[in-house]
């Protein structure tokens, strides 16, 4: 048995806890799944799965506008994991609470809704060299649509942010600061708060993406004082299709609608519509209602078991990862800044990392390769991908020993 | 290795560890590239990783043949590019545009086996292999 020790609480059961994943009771080639894949997407839980059953056989119908016994079960538990996941990152209101269809579009309804009227030929939008896709192209489309420029915070060798280089490029035309908390490709968790307080001080607004944070650490976005947070549910042990717009009230008031339909307005006629009060301005047609109640059950099992416990197991079993990594001859570890969470990408001299990848995956072990969706991120280590092992609090110790054996018998084979 | 010893090779093969290890032995196998080939005009479209490929027709040969050369820094894609260029390397170009391949894939389960990503690069792969050809026929 895998325990971690935590001051707030006792030691996490991790194979007990593993049970309530139905997944990992397969095998794959002949082998126990060893799931490091993570940051791609979580697993979920069967309180999860049976959230969402139980929605569709007992309380399935449309929510909001209709008045039989049904519609208000649907309606009032579609809020209550909007209110949940308001208190998971000690949002202000729930109606600070959008739900989207996950982090990238969060991240497109901001790019569009709230910044494209403000910006003018030869403003700038500020993001940094380890986002995302989701976190660069939307700001690039609304550059093409509006003249504007993107301006890039670089970061180090050891895959750290050069904060010197992010007060010289906060100037009087920046716009938007558009930064990751964890990146998903290097491990790096940003000073993220320090950002925003600089970026505020010079009147600049921030937009964090929470892709790879909130589902890993306690995520308080009134202490952060981002004004926009996005994250995704299926990253945090809910279903894919649904995540979460975090943004405060009085931006969210002043910004106009993001897409057109049923559900965002109070009043509709060829002379023109009224729009409804946040957040259901920005929740056009019929929402993902089982993802959110999916999502909503999620939360619920975090705050079960306790997210510090999670983080501070991840935590442990990343530690590991890193030791033992160093043991593999020919192994470099991309992304070694001081500050990391769950992440441990890494190339291996004459491995192609889709090698690698495709064959410890007949070993039963699940990693990702390639360029994550962090081009230029890639492009800083003169890397085309590398290999990716990203960990959740149901990894242990065992898991990264079924790595770092497979690692070793797939060099052996391509030696 | 002609491609019907690789099949029978591949059936008494039981699992697909060995399998990868003999793919990866082919690759091992095919000559190296002359240093210039390595241009980005000879790289393929839709690889996961990089494949230069270039061709030649043989006038030499009656009737005149096609050579195919490849590499690629996945040694398990170079080991596929060995399984396709089996089929097709030194045959005419008529037959290279007419040979079945899919069939020779499927004898070897290489659908089922591989990664989505390595069969859309596998797929590119004999597409280029094709358009070489097929621009020989039509020169």
């Amino acid at each position: 048995m895998s325990v971690v020790t935590d001051t707030t609480a006792g030691p996490l059961d991790i194979e007990r806890l593993r049970d309530e994943f139905p997944i990992f009771r397969q095998e794959i080639g002949g082998h126990p799944l060893v799931y490091l894949d993570n940051a791609a997407t979580s697993q979920k839980p069967a309180a999860v799965i049976e959230a969402i059953d139980r929605y569709y056989r007992e309380t399935n119908s449309n929510i909001h506008r209709g008045v039989h016994t049904l519609a208000e079960r649907a309606t009032a538990q579609y809020e209550n994991a909007r209110a949940k996941i308001a208190g998971f990152i000690n949002a202000a209101e729930s109606r600070e609470i959008v739900f989207t269809r996950g982090t990238t579009e969060s991240i497109n309804l901001v790019a569009q809704a709230y910044l494209r009227p403000r910006l003018e030929p030869g403003d700038e939008i500020l993001v940094s060299e380890m986002e995302h896709h989701s976190n660069i192209v939307p700001w690039q489309l609304v550059a093409e649509q509006t003249g504007a420029t993107i301006r890039v915070i670089p970061f180090d060798e050891d895959g750290v942010l050069q904060l010197d280089e992010f007060e010289r490029l906060l100037g009087s035309r920046t716009r938007l600061l558009a930064i990751s908390h964890v990146s998903n490709s290097l491990g790096t968790v940003n000073p993220v708060a320090d950002m925003i307080a600089t970026a505020h001080a010079h009147g600049v607004p921030v937009l964090v993406d929470g892709a790879q944070s909130v589902p890993h650490f306690a995520v308080d976005v009134q202490a952060l004082d981002a004004d926009f947070c996005c994250f995704s549910g299926h990253k945090m042990f809910g279903p894919t299709g649904i995540g979460v717009l975090h943004a405060k009230a009085d931006i969210l008031e002043a910004m106009p609608p993001y897409q057109g339909g049923g559900e965002m307005i109070t009043k509709v006629s060829f002379a023109g519509s009224e729009f409804q009060v946040i957040p259901n301005r920005f929740e056009a047609g019929t929402p993902n209602i089982a993802g959110a109640i999916g999502l909503g059950a999620a939360v619920d099992y975090i705050e079960g078991i306790g997210i510090d416990r999670m983080a501070a197991q991840e935590a442990d079993v990343l530690a590991y990862a890193h030791q033992r990594a160093h043991e593999i001859e020919g192994l470099r570890i991309i992304g070694t800044a001081p500050e990391k969470a769950g992440v441990l990408s890494f190339v291996i001299d004459g491995v192609h990392p889709n090698d690698l990848g495709m064959l410890i995956d007949q070993e039963g072990v699940a990693i990702r390769t390639g360029h994550h969706c962090a081009m230029p991120a890639m492009e800083h280590f003169g890397l085309v991908g590398t290999a990716r092992a990203s960990f959740a609090f149901y990894n242990t110790r065992a898991d990264v020993d079924r790595l770092i054996e497979g690692i070793a018998n797939v060099r052996a084979m391509l030696a | 290795m002609s491609i019907e010893r690789v099949i029978t090779a591949f059936e008494m093969m039981p699992s697909w560890q060995d399998r990868y290890r003999l793919i990866i032995d082919m690759g091992r196998k095919l000559p190296e590239l002359p240093e210039e080939r390595y241009a980005d005009d000879n790289l393929l479209d839709g690889c996961m990783s990089n494949v230069w490929m270039t061709a030649e027709r043989d006038d030499s040969s009656d009737p005149p043949i096609m050579r195919f050369e490849a590499d690629s820094d996945s040694q398990i894609v170079k080991g596929l590019i060995a399984i396709v260029f089996e089929v097709f390397n030194n045959r005419p170009p008529e037959e290279v545009v007419t040979t079945d391949i899919e069939s020779v894939f499927q004898q070897l389960e290489l659908e089922q086996h591989i990664s989505s990503g390595r069969r859309n690069g596998l797929s590119s792969m004999v597409r280029r292999v094709r358009e070489l050809a097929q621009a020989e026929l039509a020169a």
